[in-house]
């Protein structure tokens, strides 16, 4: 992908990363994907949760098969360096030196105990900028408290707006919010850098994911704090438009997606439809009509729409100018004609996995496009390059920590 | 203005509707002097409910009140010439530009990115859209349901025996703009090392399609197409393991775990066993000592119906409160009562009071999404009326007259 020359968006920044999971080594997947050398920072001793997490290649696990650990470090540089040797500190210390940014994402206290809080950061390096991730942020009753970022979900209401109202809520997949707060992590420690630019000052980066995560429910707060209304979760209902839903379409467990909020948009799903008799029927021919027979309205569009798979309905729809989408499972996403377009998956060539599909950036820079160099580091592939061509060390101290254990 | 702010000395014109509102919203609580340029009629997200008060109106909408803030507010009509004359001179002058318009749209307006370029070479702009500017949806019409089924996500959520389902409270656009405000930054620190601008266009779908955790790359390896599970998860055997339960008061997060989580299921049924629970799940000695992908599935369902009467007989702050004392991995299903509520936002002074002086009110409202030991990070205050810096941008800052101003008014320019 877009491999042509040219000085990149990040290029010179140097990250030492000790970010694992998700949020953390999303964030600087970002950095490293426009240009940063960003160094991942992983121990022997205590792996990093998401290189035992599945899926693993041929569902046979293993450190270096795990196509959920890949994904989110690709293009970064992998050392290890096991924190609990008295000389990894020494080794830390010449690596923050070398660094603009220090980035982490573990139990507030961690990186203190290891004698890498921001104020020892700040006396290695007087202007360095340190990035911070956890639950709940620094400070506060619950800040040791270690947990998934599933859990964030349930904490933000997020869980508690998704479902169906008759039924208990049900949690958006995954660790949801890890994925899209890593962009807004990406944009203060951009902002963090420029205000060093401009002032010559460092500073500390705290993000709490949940506090992060609230900005995504801010109406729900508003509406709570200025009219006392606690929203419901509405299945896939909106105040705003009818026919408005998840219909099913030939097929399998195969659904598509159809939002009709204007006039204009409903005459022209009455017309794709073929104008049949109930259309015409008077509770239907406004949208306050339309809400008040909603479940009707939708049995009798999924009937219709059930005739169709629902790519061939999308694609009516929207030739009809009706808002429609295909509800797209897993294997459709590879095969959808915009994500191909637009090079979303970037197959990379992997040690033990293979071929494999890493997620490419959801925009396009024109001057300075993401480029994909490598794919994830092998646990521990690049101690030799870190340490001596990035730091500098000679072969005798870098054979005395391996003999010595350090770099575990 | 005060100069305070990471992102204090740049300033940023915001023509984004839903589809992008958060990445200027991003960029204002970083300090950047972000002005909302509104079509005379007021940008859609004004006519987005909930309302202050329910009454739909155009300065209550909460939508606008959440992701306008701390911005400015001007109007000028983009489809007439004199409206492109002075988006062009506010144009000059500013580091970013952030739209959502149609692919085209602004183009066929003579103000696309070209044309914008030879104004100000130093110009970031990002556009939001749906599908990007390219591509066989580029036109596509998405709404946030059509999104975020094409990007991949409801097909993850909802009760297998009832159609997939998406979050209700809208988040496609909210992403997206999430997704504009990076892209912005890795344009703009490119900028800081050329002096170059440069057009960031950003996919929605895509943007969707990377928050799916591990489940594309399941397909892509295993060929294992994940589907909803509803308030269940899937164990690595295969199993299925309950995530939500009801409790006394609402619902509570809590997994069977095993393994090195399995310390945190023992702890539960150790304190079940305190309060004189008959379970089970004391017979195994040890839930760290089982394997996820080995855990019998009539065990687990066996286990299940006595920690469902153990939390229907507590409350939400009973479970997280006990549950924090004794390292369990359960969490409230908080509503938005409880998260105002919560000791751990409060105690971090999260929530920040903003006035409204026209409805003679002040309201807590979310704080910033990162605290910086430098400068403050969030709302700064609330948001702008329909053009309420008219006079601030075009009389003081671009020099307008009087009779000009009049002069635009009249031809519904401003």
């Amino acid at each position: 992908m877009d491999n042509e020359p040219g000085i990149r968006a990040f290029e010179g920044l140097k990250v030492l990363d000790f970010c694992w999971v998700g949020i953390g080594p999303l964030t600087t997947r970002y950095l490293a994907d426009h240009g940063a050398t960003v160094v991942r920072v992983e121990s022997r001793g205590h792996i990093e949760t998401l290189r035992v997490a599945g899926p693993y290649k041929d569902n046979v696990p293993g450190v270096e098969r795990s196509g959920y650990f890949a994904n989110y470090n690709a293009n970064k540089y992998g050392i290890t360096l096991n924190m609990s040797h008295p000389k990894a500190g020494d080794v830390a210390k010449r690596l923050v030196e070398w660094a603009d940014v220090v980035t982490e994402n573990f139990t507030p206290g961690t990186m203190e105990r290891w004698g890498l809080g921001y104020e020892d950061l700040k006396k290695i390096k007087h202007d360095i900028i340190m990035f911070s991730a956890s639950m709940f942020g620094r400070g506060g009753p619950h800040d040791r408290q270690p947990g998934f970022g599933n859990i964030l979900s349930s904490f933000s209401g997020l869980v508690h707006l998704s479902g169906w109202p008759d039924r208990p809520p049900v949690p958006p997949y995954g660790a949801f919010t890890d994925f899209f707060l890593a962009r807004l992590a990406l944009t203060s420690i951009v902002a963090a850098i420029d205000y060093r630019h401009r002032t010559g000052l460092g500073q500390h980066i705290d993000l709490s994911q949940l506090e992060a995560a609230l900005q995504f429910v801010a109406p729900n707060i508003l509406d709570f704090t200025t009219n006392g209304h606690e929203q419901m979760r509405s299945g896939n209902r909106s105040p705003d438009a009818a026919p408005h839903g998840i219909y099913p379409c030939r097929g399998e467990d195969r659904w598509c997606a159809v939002a009709v909020s204007t006039e204009e948009q409903w005459a022209a799903l009455c017309r794709v439809m073929g104008n049949p008799a109930w259309c015409r029927e008077e509770r239907f021919a406004t949208h306050l009509g339309r809400k008040g027979h909603e479940d009707d309205l939708d049995q009798l569009v999924g009937h219709w729409t059930a005739n169709y798979v629902p790519e061939e309905l999308m694609s009516l729809l929207q030739e009809a100018g009706v808002p429609a989408g295909v509800v797209n499972r897993c294997e459709d996403l590879f095969a959808d004609p915009q994500l191909t377009h637009r090079n979303h998956y970037i197959f990379m060539e992997h040690e033990e996995l293979g071929l494999h599909s890493f997620d490419g950036t959801e925009f396009r820079l024109s001057a300075s496009p993401a480029r994909y160099d490598h794919p994830s580091p092998l646990l521990g592939q690049h101690n030799e390059y870190v340490f001596k061509e990035l730091i500098g060390m000679n072969d005798d101290e870098l054979g005395v920590l391996v003999a010595e254990g350090v770099l575990e | 203005m005060e100069a305070n702010g990471l992102l204090s000395p740049y300033r940023v014109l915001d023509l984004a509707d839903e589809m992008g509102i958060m990445a200027g919203k991003i960029l204002a609580d970083l300090g950047a002097d972000v002005i909302a340029v509104e079509p005379p009629s007021g940008n859609p997200v004004r006519r987005m409910g909930p309302f202050y008060k329910g009454r739909s109106h155009p300065e209550r909408s909460l939508v606008w009140w959440a992701y306008a803030g701390g911005k400015r507010s001007i109007t000028l009509n983009l489809e007439s010439g004199d409206g492109t004359a002075i988006f062009k001179r506010l144009v000059a002058e500013a580091d970013f530009l952030f739209e959502s318009f149609l692919p085209g749209y602004l183009n066929g307006l003579n103000i696309g990115y070209e044309a914008l370029r030879e104004i100000n070479p130093g110009l970031v702009m990002v556009s939001m859209t749906p599908f990007g500017q390219d591509g066989p949806y580029a036109h596509y019409r998405a709404s946030d349901l059509v999104g975020m089924a094409l990007g991949g996500l409801v097909n993850l959520t909802g009760d297998p025996d009832r159609p997939p389902v998406r979050i209700s409270e809208p988040q496609f656009g909210r992403l997206t703009g999430a997704s504009g405000a990076a892209g912005a930054m890795i344009a703009h620190h490119y900028r800081i090392l050329t002096g170059e601008g440069q057009h960031v266009d950003v996919s929605g779908q895509q943007a969707v399609a990377r928050v799916l955790s591990e489940a594309p790359a399941t397909w892509n390896l295993n060929q294992v197409s994940i589907r909803r599970q509803g308030v269940f998860r899937t164990m690595a055997g295969g199993q299925l393991a309950r995530t939500t339960w009801l409790c006394k008061d609402g619902y509570v997060t809590f997994s069977l775990t095993t393994g090195t989580h399995g310390e945190s299921t023992n702890a539960l049924f150790d304190w079940m066993g305190e309060e004189g629970y008959d379970n089970e799940g004391r017979s195994f000695p040890d839930w760290t000592s089982l394997d996820s992908s080995t855990a019998p599935q009539e065990m687990l369902d066996r286990v299940n119906s006595q920690v469902e009467s153990f939390f229907l007989a507590h409350t939400k702050d009973d479970l997280f409160t006990g549950a924090l004392d004794r390292r369990i991995l359960l969490f409230p299903v908080n509503t938005f009562k409880d998260i105002l509520k919560d000791p751990q936002l409060r105690a971090r002074r999260f929530f920040t009071r903003v006035e409204h002086p026209e409805e003679n009110a002040v309201f807590d409202y979310p704080g910033g999404f990162v605290q910086s030991n430098q400068q403050y990070v969030g709302t700064q205050r609330r948001a702008p009326g329909l053009g309420e810096h008219n006079c601030e941008i075009y009389v003081d800052g671009l020099g307008l007259s009087g009779d000009e101003m009049a002069q635009l008014r009249e031809l519904g320019t401003i």
